[in-house]
């Protein structure tokens, strides 16, 4: 109706456009590794001066302390170390993606906030025996060699320490000693650097795990490994969940890749499946957003199709379609990306010599990475992504592999219908009491879940009349116009540029968003933001209707920081015409054209945020976020 | 959210209201105050033809400026309204209730007649003699007789925000705690009864912790100006009366019920310096005016209030002129609404006497109250603490999620 509250920020007078510091490296862990300032940390000379590395080398340090001999693996099959930790040297799910090759820049955005949270709280949670689980993700070969070197390196310990000692290691090395630990490692490799550059690096780094206390992680690996082992590792995992939890209050979400630091991408780029080429004129307020030339990538894609075997066909598919804008709206998009990582559990069996939970975890990694690189993740589907792995994580050692899978399956299953089709049945439920009989209601671009409301209405016979409201270049509001239409809904259908001619027969908008922040902010489709302030201006309340597993804790000011680049060429067709003026836009100097997908509406203009929970002000999404998140992720 | 009440401010010498002389066979344990009144009373809806919300009924009782002949007035003009979605046939609430073994809307009506006791309060109170005197042998049994009961209250007078989130509030207080935590039934019963009886209690207080709450916020010399006659408001008044406060007050009227007269009759008792405007005067006193004292019929998801017909208004004018306006309500006036304006709400209908006899051809808006928004209201006190609007919702979803 009005604006919620009168006075929050709406124009912020300085924006951080691209890069940002993360403030001081956080403590992330209890065993306090994260000591390690970013001048000893051997990657902080390649670094751009604005970056503050945080600590996540204290996370290589930390596994190697507390014995995960994995964060050396990379370094076991002649990777450059020195690459992994640069590319992905700030974010922890950089450093835990960094060894996939088929991990591409454009990742990054959508990786940003949720998927590398997930990752570190992940990490925190069994203590970083991820590390382990992800590197594999390599690709075949890469799998091969680690395993390989992972299973030498620890074979024997796994044998003799556990069984002398039953009782959590943890609770053994204090934190002394574990600094006392690292920073003897740490000056190892320093001087190792500085010898020899990267290559005795590698050959310090594999030498530091190997005189750790190892194997404390390594049964967990194995499944098959010793019953006795697996026994006494459970309460020690437990144990190990408690302090993380604490410490994740402290953290600082990691920052994303930012597109404009050009050593990165290059690097980057080494790894990824799908070819991408940078686009020419690339727009200068949004260079840390890839950018790249379009429609060259589905043909490359597909004529790959059979030489990617570490991609399911069911991913493939679903990246494909993600790609060619089959799936666009965001519950289709996360539930085809369920269905298929479903199909991926099916056929998933757990190799010999590994545990179901961290080789699952990689192969869901490498999937989602190459669904990046088709298309950058929502935060929805990052939310499920997440989910998916508390789940896999939560998996009992003590269960089989077909239990497990079963188990896997119908997790996911339940999310689907929970969180998205129960929830949009609620949704509708309350939504359909704010249309009265006289309603004009105005809708933009297309929304499933206003699809459902405005149907559902009708079917109640309320007498109401809607506005389509649409934008180039997708018009999406043709298709839900369609639909309407068809089952006897009056319309009226028009453009962005007509919104304050038409506002004033308004009664109420109706928006869907693709996600909504915990400032109340609502992250939609690029336009939302333009009718929810025309309708504030017309006093015309709007409602926002999401369901609550797109809620996200990241607050976010403006539209430049994170959000996804469209294709440009798109923007300068204008269909029907025969001659377009911005034809060879491309070759000229100085002309950049910016195709948006997303921005950000205030909370001041919205009125009502409608979720499964029930109606509620914008100001209250913090307490959807701190009340439900968790819930999310457990079910 | 009734734990976190801030009771610690009331002393233990507000006693729960002693009903406990037995008299009326129906509750068996805990009867109403005054059997005498109850057979002055017993439908407040005689005459089913001619619809009030029987909120307004009770109000006028309690206030009792106007009563009988007013409630005369109102039933003649009332007679022809076509909407009378206010009104529940008694006869199917009846049967609701006969089905249900308890007459929950009589011992109700009986709790209702105590001037002092809010709506809500009285409500709870008859809630908890059903359980009471329920016979359910499964936890099940006894939710689902409680559920007809409250329902039947609800629908007895659907414009009574305060009824509707009593009985809410209750059930969810009640019944948050699932069954399994009791092994047997009989201890979770007398678990409920004695949360039922906490829930009365801190409801009845609540208005006293209001107006200990609001005391730092009333400071020498000031002027209050005060629309509607608000039980917690006067608390609040007369608390700081008693606590020395020079301060002078504004009634306004309150039509079309005159709520005003019988605040500023109340406030004369106290010899509390007191000035009698017309409605429209409004803005025109607002500069001499420090800070604006509301009550409220309901407090909404969004944080705005429902409250008497001018609340609106004189929430805009004080907002204009920078003046806070202080809204004072016991949480169990927070309900599950979400109005989007003005007219998205339950009408609740009002007649209105204009002294004259109004042409057949002229409308008259009856609505009998508004809702003001959020962003309009500075604090609200609540027997919660002195909250933000923007708190009301998080309270309600931790209360109702």
């Amino acid at each position: 109706m009005d604006p919620r509250r009168p006075s929050r920020v709406i124009d912020p007078k300085v924006r951080k456009v691209g890069f940002f510091t993360p403030g001081p490296p956080p403590d992330r862990t209890q065993s306090g590794p994260a000591a390690t300032t970013p001048t000893q940390s051997p990657v902080s000379n390649t670094l751009s001066p604005v970056m503050i590395p945080p600590a996540r080398h204290a996370s290589d340090n930390l596994s190697r302390a507390v014995g995960m001999p994995v964060p050396a693996a990379p370094q076991l099959h002649g990777h450059p170390p020195v690459d992994s930790l640069q590319v992905g040297s700030y974010t922890l799910s950089d450093s835990v993606l960094s060894a996939s090759p088929t991990r591409s820049p454009s990742s990054r955005v959508g990786l940003d906030g949720e998927f590398s949270e997930d990752s570190v709280n992940w990490m925190k949670r069994n203590n970083s025996g991820r590390f382990s689980v992800v590197l594999p993700t390599g690709g075949p070969d890469m799998t091969q060699s680690i395993e390989a070197s992972i299973d030498e390196n620890t074979g024997d310990h796994v044998a003799e320490l556990p069984l002398k000692n039953p009782k959590p290691l943890k609770a053994k090395t204090t934190k002394a000693e574990r600094r006392a630990l690292q920073e003897a490692q740490r000056a190892a490799k320093a001087t190792a650097k500085g010898g020899e550059g990267n290559k005795s690096v590698a050959t310090s780094a594999t030498s530091a795990p190997a005189q750790t206390s190892k194997p404390v992680r390594q049964p967990n690996q194995k499944k098959e490994g010793p019953v006795l082992v697996s026994s006494t590792l459970v309460p020690e995992k437990k144990g190990s969940e408690k302090p993380p939890e604490k410490d994740r209050k402290k953290e600082v979400p990691p920052p994303r890749m930012q597109f404009d630091d050009k050593n990165r991408v290059e690097k980057a780029k080494k790894r990824s499946v799908v070819k991408q080429t940078e686009a020419r004129n690339r727009v200068e307020l949004f260079r840390h957003l890839p950018q790249y030339e379009r429609g060259n990538q589905l043909s490359d894609l597909e004529s790959k199709f059979f030489q990617l075997d570490h991609v399911h066909p069911a991913v493939y598919k679903v990246g494909l379609q993600f790609l060619s804008g089959d799936i666009m709206w965001s519950n289709a998009r996360c539930t085809a990306m369920l269905q298929a990582f479903q199909k991926v559990i099916e056929d998933y069996s757990t190799p010999p010599e590994k545990t179901l939970t961290r080789d699952l975890t990689a192969k869901i990694n490498s999937s989602v990475s190459f669904l990046i690189e088709c298309r950058p993740l929502s935060i929805s589907m990052g939310n499920a992504i997440r989910f998916l792995k508390a789940r896999i994580t939560k998996i009992p050692l003590t269960q089989t592999e077909s239990e497990a899978k079963t188990s896997l399956s119908s997790d996911i299953d339940r999310y689907i219908n929970e969180k998205i089709l129960l929830a949009d049945k609620v949704i509708v439920g309350h939504a359909v009491t704010k249309i009265r009989d006289g309603d004009v209601l105005l809708t933009y671009g297309s929304s499933s879940l206003i699809e459902m409301i405005l149907l559902h209405a009708h079917e109640l016979r309320r007498q109401f009349r809607v506005v389509i409201v649409d934008s180039r270049p997708n018009h999406e509001g043709r298709v839900l116009l369609r639909k309407l239409v068809e089952k006897g809904l009056s319309c009226t259908y028009t453009h962005i540029n007509a919104v304050s001619y038409i506002m004033h027969e308004v009664t109420r908008v109706f928006l869907g968003a693709a996600s909504v922040l915990s400032n109340g902010t609502i992250y939609s489709t690029v336009g939302t933001a333009c009718i929810a302030m025309v309708a504030h201006a017309y006093h015309v309340p709007v409602l926002v209707c999401c369901e609550s597993y797109k809620f996200h804790e990241r607050v976010q000011l403006d539209s430049i920081c994170s959000n996804e680049l469209g294709d440009p060429d798109v923007i300068a067709k204008v269909p029907g015409r025969r001659d377009n003026c911005l034809d060879d836009w491309a070759s000229k100097e100085g002309l950049q054209l910016l195709n948006l997908a997303y921005d950000v509406t205030p909370a001041d203009y919205v009125s009502m945020i409608v979720t499964e929970h029930g109606m509620i002000p914008p100001t209250s999404v913090p307490v959807i976020v701190r009340e439900y998140g968790r819930e999310h992720i457990l079910i | 959210m009734w734990r976190r009440s801030a009771s610690f401010v009331l002393d233990n010498n507000n006693r729960f209201l002693q009903g406990d002389t037995v008299t009326n066979p129906e509750s068996r344990l805990l009867s109403p105050p005054s059997s005498s009144m109850a057979e002055t009373l017993q439908n407040p809806n005689p005459d089913p033809t001619h619809p009030i919300s029987p909120y307004y009924q009770t109000r006028a009782a309690h206030h009792g400026v106007v009563t009988s002949d007013w409630l005369a007035q109102a039933q003649a003009a009332a007679g022809g309204d076509p909407d009378t979605r206010s009104y529940e046939p008694e006869s199917s609430l009846k049967s609701a209730a006969s089905e249900n073994s308890f007459p929950v809307i009589d011992e109700f009506n009986n709790w209702r007649k105590q001037p002092d006791l809010a709506e809500a309060v009285a409500a709870i109170r008859a809630l908890a003699s059903v359980i009471r005197s329920s016979e359910a042998t499964t936890m099940m049994e006894l939710q689902n007789e409680l559920k007809t009961a409250s329902d039947s209250l609800k629908s007895w007078d659907m414009t009574s925000i305060s009824l509707t989130a009593g009985c809410d509030l209750f059930m969810r207080y009640v019944t948050r705690t699932s069954a399994v935590e009791y092994e047997d039934f009989d201890s979770a019963k007398s678990r409920f009864l004695e949360r039922a009886e906490k829930f009365g209690e801190i409801s009845y207080k609540a208005r006293k912790i209001i107006a200990m709450l609001s005391q730092d916020f009333i400071f020498d010399g000031c002027t209050i100006l005060v629309h509607g006659f608000s039980r917690v408001v006067l608390e609040i008044l007369k608390t700081a009366a008693e606590n020395k406060k020079h301060f002078r007050v504004l009634c306004t009227e309150g039509r079309p019920d005159r709520t005003g007269l019988r605040l500023s009759n109340e406030l004369a008792k106290l010899d509390v310096p007191v000035k009698l405007l017309i409605d429209s005067a409004v803005a025109y006193s607002m500069d001499e005016i420090d800070m604006v004292f509301v009550g409220a019929d309901g407090v909404v998801e969004s944080g705005g209030i429902i409250n008497m017909m001018g609340t609106y208004q004189i929430a805009l004018v004080a907002k204009s002129m920078d003046k806070p306006l202080y809204v004072a309500a016991e949480s169990y006036k927070f309900a599950r609404l979400y109005p989007l304006n003005q007219k998205d709400m339950v009408p609740a209908l009002k007649p209105i006497d204009f002294g004259v006899p109004i042409p057949s051809k002229v409308e008259v808006e009856t609505s009998a109250r508004d809702y003001t928004p959020p962003q309009y209201l500075t604090l609200l006190f609540t027997d919660l603490g002195v909250l933000t609007p923007s708190v009301v919702s998080d309270e309600l979803i931790q209360l109702y999620l």
